[in-house]
């Protein structure tokens, strides 16, 4: 085995040792409590909240995923291709929109919960889907399509057996910055009373303990790193035959 | 051209219209937490002329049907004038005289018809292409028109206006402070950053050990960032006392501006390398040629053709900090976000948006100034 991947077992070993034995850890986290604080987070469930906090942020990026595709598609063909430019534009604004106003936005409109959360990280994660995305499907060459079509392709064959697996790499890059970015995304959800590992956080940050603090942020960091690094290789080995 | 059918303009005049007469245009509150009740346009806007029906009618549909990209522009920010004075119009309406505690927030059918309005605008005036002065000029008119509207008196009805008042001398301190803790980090982070992108240059192994470490740090959570500092500070400011009286320790500002600092560096760095590595090989050996030494090729060829690339990894940084720093209010280190998170612990909407809507505000200004100034070196740059 390559040294990269005795690294990325050892890390994967330690996140879900982390997880489901965090008292075996306690002692590298009790410098840094203050006053007998509890050294690890002891108000819920570390394995609990990070699956919750994965599952949130899966079910985002898979919608996401499935709109930015499919808009990405709609638009690069035929009577679609006239919102080319104002969907560019909106991708421009989109990208400036602060994350914390998506979820300060959608509260109103849908109450506490998982509903804002899921909609400002699914609102969020839409962009680099659909960026990408919109890059790959244009960059195949014209020659291409033009061969697809003397092939007799359909219009729908085309798309699925050229133009997509030409798209692909692209896509798959969108779609890794969209899981890094709500992982990190996620944690602000406690804010409104969602579930995660924000709350480990903030927990932390009422309480002044930083061990908490530290622990939640080392969680998702290493959960966004280490979902990133899967689905690169997953890609690795989806494009292999093709190549 | 041909005219033919606009597409988009159709769908998002569809929708604008839909809004505007099947969505609430405004909610009428009896107190600032308690949920409220719709209001519909006609409702909202009570007896009166006919005329400004046909106002909104004529503008409307000049706005869809028009082939002129700059009349689509003009046409577009009428709409939203309209719509904004209809607001403030329905607002005073629905207040009862001397009653300062009903609040008249814009509903559903507002926003919506803003949107997708502002949207067709704003495709219109990227396609004019207009050049980056114009658009500034375009960024100064609208917060121009926005500024006096605000000062004018005759918005003091609506809920988020109201919310300000109440609010108003915090709000100038806490947008102040956003407005220091965006621009302070990314100021250090340039100071910082470039130096360390030259340095990179040529060493590969630096380049990929002060890459990929600052990658790690970008994937850690805002909220965590902020926490983790505040330890270090903390005991930083009981071990130099000096620093404590300046101000730095473990809650408030100074972790606030280093987390900034540290998610503004990665850009800052990798856009400083990719920029002096784009530069041709040729230039540089031409330059060489004419006896220019390492230190003129630096400041005179190679600077000034990064230039863009390092301006545009600036411009990320910028808009990403004017949001971010709305999160700093978690650590109490103030700016727009101690709004929103209030507003969210109060359930208090409008609250909410009085920090929600400048945030969003100082992000895409911060954006388009961002632009123009790329785009002005662009063409600076010798070709």
């Amino acid at each position: 085995m390559k040294a990269s991947g005795v690294i990325r077992v050892g890390v994967w070993g330690l996140l879900i040792a982390f997880l489901l034995k965090p008292q075996v850890f306690a002692p590298a986290f009790a410098p840094l409590t203050q006053h007998d604080a509890p050294a690890i987070y002891d108000q819920g469930d570390l394995a609990t909240l990070a699956w919750a906090h994965l599952g949130l942020v899966l079910t985002a990026t898979s919608l996401s995923a499935l709109l930015a595709i499919g808009l990405a598609i709609l638009v690069s063909r035929g009577p679609g291709r006239a919102f080319l430019p104002m969907s560019r534009s909106l991708v421009g604004i989109g990208q400036t929109f602060p994350p914390v106003a998506v979820l300060a936005i959608a509260v109103p409109l849908v109450g506490f919960g998982i509903k804002p959360t899921l909609i400002a990280l699914v609102a969020y994660g839409l962009l680099p889907i659909f960026e990408n995305s919109l890059t790959g499907l244009s960059q195949v060459p014209a020659s291409v399509l033009e061969a697809a079509d003397g092939a007799g392709m359909s219009p729908i064959q085309r798309l699925w057996s050229v133009e997509l697996p030409l798209a692909r790499p692209l896509m798959i890059e969108g779609l890794r910055q969209t899981l890094v970015i709500s992982v990190g995304t996620a944690t602000l959800g406690s804010t409104v009373a969602s579930q995660g590992l924000g709350e480990v956080i903030i927990a932390g940050l009422l309480s002044d303990n930083s061990a908490f603090v530290l622990q939640g942020g080392l969680i998702t960091g290493l959960m966004a790193i280490l979902l990133h690094d899967a689905v690169g290789l997953i890609a690795q080995r989806w494009q292999r035959p093709v190549q | 051209m041909r005219p033919r059918l606009d597409l988009p303009a159709w769908l998002f005049g569809s929708i604008a219209v839909g809004a505007l007469f099947g969505l609430p245009f405004v909610i009428s509150k009896a107190n600032r937490i308690v949920p409220g009740v719709p209001v519909g346009l006609v409702d909202a806007l009570g007896p009166g002329s006919v005329l400004r029906w046909w106002v909104l009618a004529v503008i409307g549909v000049t706005a869809v049907l028009t082939q002129r990209r700059w009349l689509r522009l003009v046409a577009t920010g009428l709409l939203c004038v309209w719509f904004a004075l209809a607001l403030g119009h329905a607002a005073q309406l629905l207040t009862p005289p001397g009653n300062a505690v009903v609040r008249i927030a814009p509903g559903a059918g507002f926003w919506c018809a803003m949107a997708s309005v502002a949207l067709l605008g704003v495709d219109a005036a990227a396609r004019l292409q207009l050049r980056a002065l114009a658009r500034l000029a375009l960024l100064g008119l609208v917060m121009l028109v926005l500024w006096a509207a605000l000062a004018s008196g005759y918005f003091d009805h609506v809920s988020v206006v109201r919310e300000y008042a109440v609010n108003a001398d915090r709000f100038a301190h806490e947008f102040s402070r956003h407005l220091s803790l965006a621009l302070g980090s990314v100021l250090a982070a340039v100071a910082v950053g470039l130096p360390m992108g030259l340095a990179c240059q040529g060493r590969p192994w630096l380049r990929q050990a002060v890459l990929s470490t600052l990658s790690l740090v970008q994937t850690i959570p805002s909220i965590a960032l902020y926490g983790m500092l505040m330890a270090p500070l903390a005991a930083l400011a009981v071990t130099v006392p000096t620093l404590a009286q300046w101000g730095i320790g473990g809650i408030g500002y100074a972790p606030a501006v280093v987390a900034l600092f540290l998610y503004a560096l990665l850009p800052v760095v990798a856009n400083t390398v990719l920029g002096l590595a784009s530069v041709d090989p040729a230039v540089v050996d031409a330059a060489r040629g004419m006896g220019l030494t390492d230190g003129k090729i630096l400041t005179r060829i190679r600077w000034p053709l990064a230039l863009p690339t390092i301006v545009t990894g600036v411009r990320v940084v910028l808009v990403q900090n004017m949001g971010l720093a709305a999160i700093a209010a978690l650590i109490g280190g103030g700016g727009l976000g101690t709004f929103i998170f209030q507003g969210i612990g109060q359930t208090a909407i409008d609250l909410v948006l009085l920090g929600a809507l400048p945030t969003v505000a100082l992000a895409l200004a911060a954006g388009v100034v961002l632009d123009a100034l790329v785009e002005w070196l662009d063409r600076r740059r010798p070709a």
